[in-house]
């Protein structure tokens, strides 16, 4: 970490002089020193803060700044038409669809949609959606494959709402079907996780052909808080929690729950969201263009064989099962 | 795949069914494991014979509350004489993230399986009920909470696809909090990719039946418990998606008695019916006439009489 330590200290003797020209700056070209040394501060701080551990990926994938799926809309996509409601029970803001356009091409968008502000997060339930939203999102989907349309889906939310009304409406029913009608859509999929992927909140809109991750994005079967709560009885071990899980875009490329990390701008995909447009735009046409040209039945086919090859287990032999066995009542 | 299971129904019939009633689990077979003569109830707080819950498939024979059963016994009660052969028992948890908490996870497994008797949260069980062909598998929920990993991923997969490939019928009875935290994101696929293998077995009309015993909750919930072309429980069984503590955490509210408990599904239009243990296994054969090949169907049984009570 000696280019960290370098970082460190050039940002200590900046802000130093950072202080004592605030404290004098009269001149006009006083003023613009002043600008030009924030800017320069600015920057140094993000790379200093570039992620090492887990958790430092965590807050970044949970960045209140982090471009949401609106976001990326209107920076990778163009003619937008939102569709709103599961023609069931509601609108969920927490998700959202619409017809859009990518690079000329007619195309269905979906993705989580969390909020900049309070209001905003508060209006999207901080991005937890409900069963209408997952329902909504497979109306839309079911629309693409009518009019044979490839499907881009954009994941970061904490989680499926665990609320009251959720629970009776039927949350898990919501993303049991999801998992399983996505799994048979005879359009493209593909899949881009940009920032929490909580669990079978996120995966409900995630069964796809191809699976990108933005490098801090997260995806885990539980919240670091939530997992340390219950194993470590102590939610303040999230940090240990964090590393055990192996929640990161690297470690999710090891397991092969992904194909592709989106490398983000530096300091983190908040610190240039016009950039991280740009290169996640690179990254969906080559995704698109591996997979458009296939039948639609090697498409489902190899849907099917990409989630098929998921997990890790032994195989024990009839030997080696009895000794197992007869080890265990021992 | 074929071939691959150790005939524990013929070689190990541990289980067979007697007058009605249940054995009792060997010494190592976890959750009904009470020493004793007597048995207090958690639904009336009523001290039984054990006896006499026994030979009441474990409920309540005073309030019906359903006490918890082992896999093996669970497989015994549903299969054609409790005969059945178990097929992928050789499949093991191979730690694929090397997980540690406070304990490590291997330490957690091997101590899992000396308490349970079995090797996973899940058996497979290949034989038949009420005359059909049938792939039943049941949940453990003693083994780490009945917690979903990729070998219960990977069992219920190949479940499926053997039902798909001999056209049984499928019958899965969960019990599970939900995915094992310990093989992290490997334990989240594993929903996607049972529920992939579950579209398949939808569009080959073969039938599968989801069974859901106290608790079903999480991933095993939001994935092949509520795919079942019937989602059918026990009564009193807790089924949701989020758990109850995590919910009262979010609203920051006592939850109302009863909540995400069956009857509440069923009043919510989420499950089919709500079935008692003792008439389980009938209610199963009665709707494997309604959706299996005819040439397979057995002889109705002649009785007419209504088994359940309206609502």
């Amino acid at each position: 970490m000696a280019e960290k330590e370098q970082i460190r200290q050039e940002l200590v003797e900046l802000e130093k002089r950072l202080e004592e020209l605030s404290q004098r700056a009269t001149t006009r070209e006083e003023q613009e020193e002043l600008t030009a040394l924030k800017q320069r501060v600015e920057r140094l701080r993000e790379q200093f803060v570039r992620p090492v551990t887990a958790m430092d990926r965590v807050k970044l994938a949970r960045h209140p700044d982090r471009p949401y799926t609106l976001d990326f809309v209107s920076w990778i996509f163009e003619d937008f038409i939102e569709i709103h409601g599961d023609r069931r029970f509601a609108d969920d803001p927490a998700i959202v669809c619409g017809l859009a356009r990518f690079h000329g091409e007619p195309v269905l968008v979906v993705g989580h949609q969390k909020g900049h502000d309070f209001k905003q997060r508060q209006f999207r339930n901080f991005g937890m959606p409900k069963p209408e939203g997952y329902r909504k999102a497979l109306r839309a989907m079911k629309l693409a494959e009518k009019f044979h349309r490839p499907i881009f889906s954009f994941v970061d939310t904490p989680g499926a709402y665990p609320g009251v009304d959720a629970e009776e409406r039927g949350q898990a029913e919501a993303i049991a079907y999801n998992l399983r009608e996505m799994a048979r859509l005879r359009v493209p999929i593909v899949v881009t996780i940009t920032g929490e992927g909580g669990s079978g909140g996120a995966l409900a809109i995630a069964v796809g052909d191809i699976i990108l991750m933005l490098e801090n994005a997260i995806y885990s079967v539980i919240s670091p808080e939530g997992c340390a709560a219950i194993l470590w009885k102590d939610a303040s071990k999230a940090d240990l929690a964090a590393e055990a899980l192996r929640l990161t875009a690297p470690d999710l490329l090891e397991l092969g729950v992904i194909d592709r990390i989106v490398p983000e701008p530096p300091g983190g995909a908040h610190a240039n969201p016009r950039q991280m447009a740009e290169i996640l735009d690179r990254f969906l046409v080559e995704a698109l263009a591996e997979i458009r040209d296939l039948s639609i039945e090697e498409l489902v086919d190899r849907r099917y064989r990409k989630f098929r090859a998921m997990g890790q287990y032994m195989e024990l032999s009839e030997e080696q099962l009895r000794a197992l066995l007869r080890g265990n009542a021992g | 795949m074929r071939g691959e299971g150790l005939e524990f129904g013929i070689l190990m019939p541990l289980f067979r069914r007697k007058r009605g009633g249940l054995e009792p689990p060997s010494e190592r077979a976890g959750v009904v494991k009470t020493e004793g003569v007597f048995l207090k109830c958690e639904g009336c707080r009523e001290v039984l014979y054990r006896k006499d819950v026994e030979e009441n498939l474990m409920v309540c024979p005073r309030c019906g509350y359903h006490f918890k059963i082992s896999a093996r016994q669970r497989l015994a009660l549903l299969f054609d004489d409790g005969v059945y052969t178990e097929l992928d028992a050789h499949l093991v948890s191979a730690d694929p993230l090397n997980f540690y908490d406070l304990r490590s996870y291997k330490d957690r497994l091997t101590s899992a399986q000396k308490a349970t008797g079995v090797l996973e949260a899940i058996l497979t069980g290949e034989g038949t009920i009420g005359g059909y062909p049938a792939i039943i598998q049941a949940m453990e929920y003693a083994f780490i909470g009945g917690s979903m990993g990729s070998v219960v991923g990977e069992k219920v997969t190949r479940a499926i696809e053997r039902a798909l490939q001999t056209r049984a019928a499928l019958i899965i009875v969960s019990a599970s909090g939900g995915a094992r935290m310990m093989e992290g994101v490997l334990s989240l696929m594993q929903m996607a990719k049972i529920s992939a293998a579950l579209a398949r077995l939808d569009e080959a009309g073969v039938p599968y039946i989801s069974v859901m015993t106290d608790p079903t909750t999480g991933g095993v919930t939001a994935s092949f418990a509520m795919l079942g072309d019937l989602n059918i429980a026990e009564p009193g069984a807790l089924i949701g998606f989020a758990g109850p503590r995590v919910i009262e955490q979010t609203i920051r509210q006592k939850l109302p008695e009863g909540f995400q408990r069956s009857e509440f599904l069923l009043e919510h239009g989420m499950l089919d019916a709500v079935v008692d243990r003792r008439q389980l296994r009938d209610f199963l054969i009665k709707t494997l006439a309604f959706m299996m090949p005819d040439q397979q169907r057995p002889p109705a049984s002649g009785r007419r009489e209504a088994r359940e009570k309206p609502r």
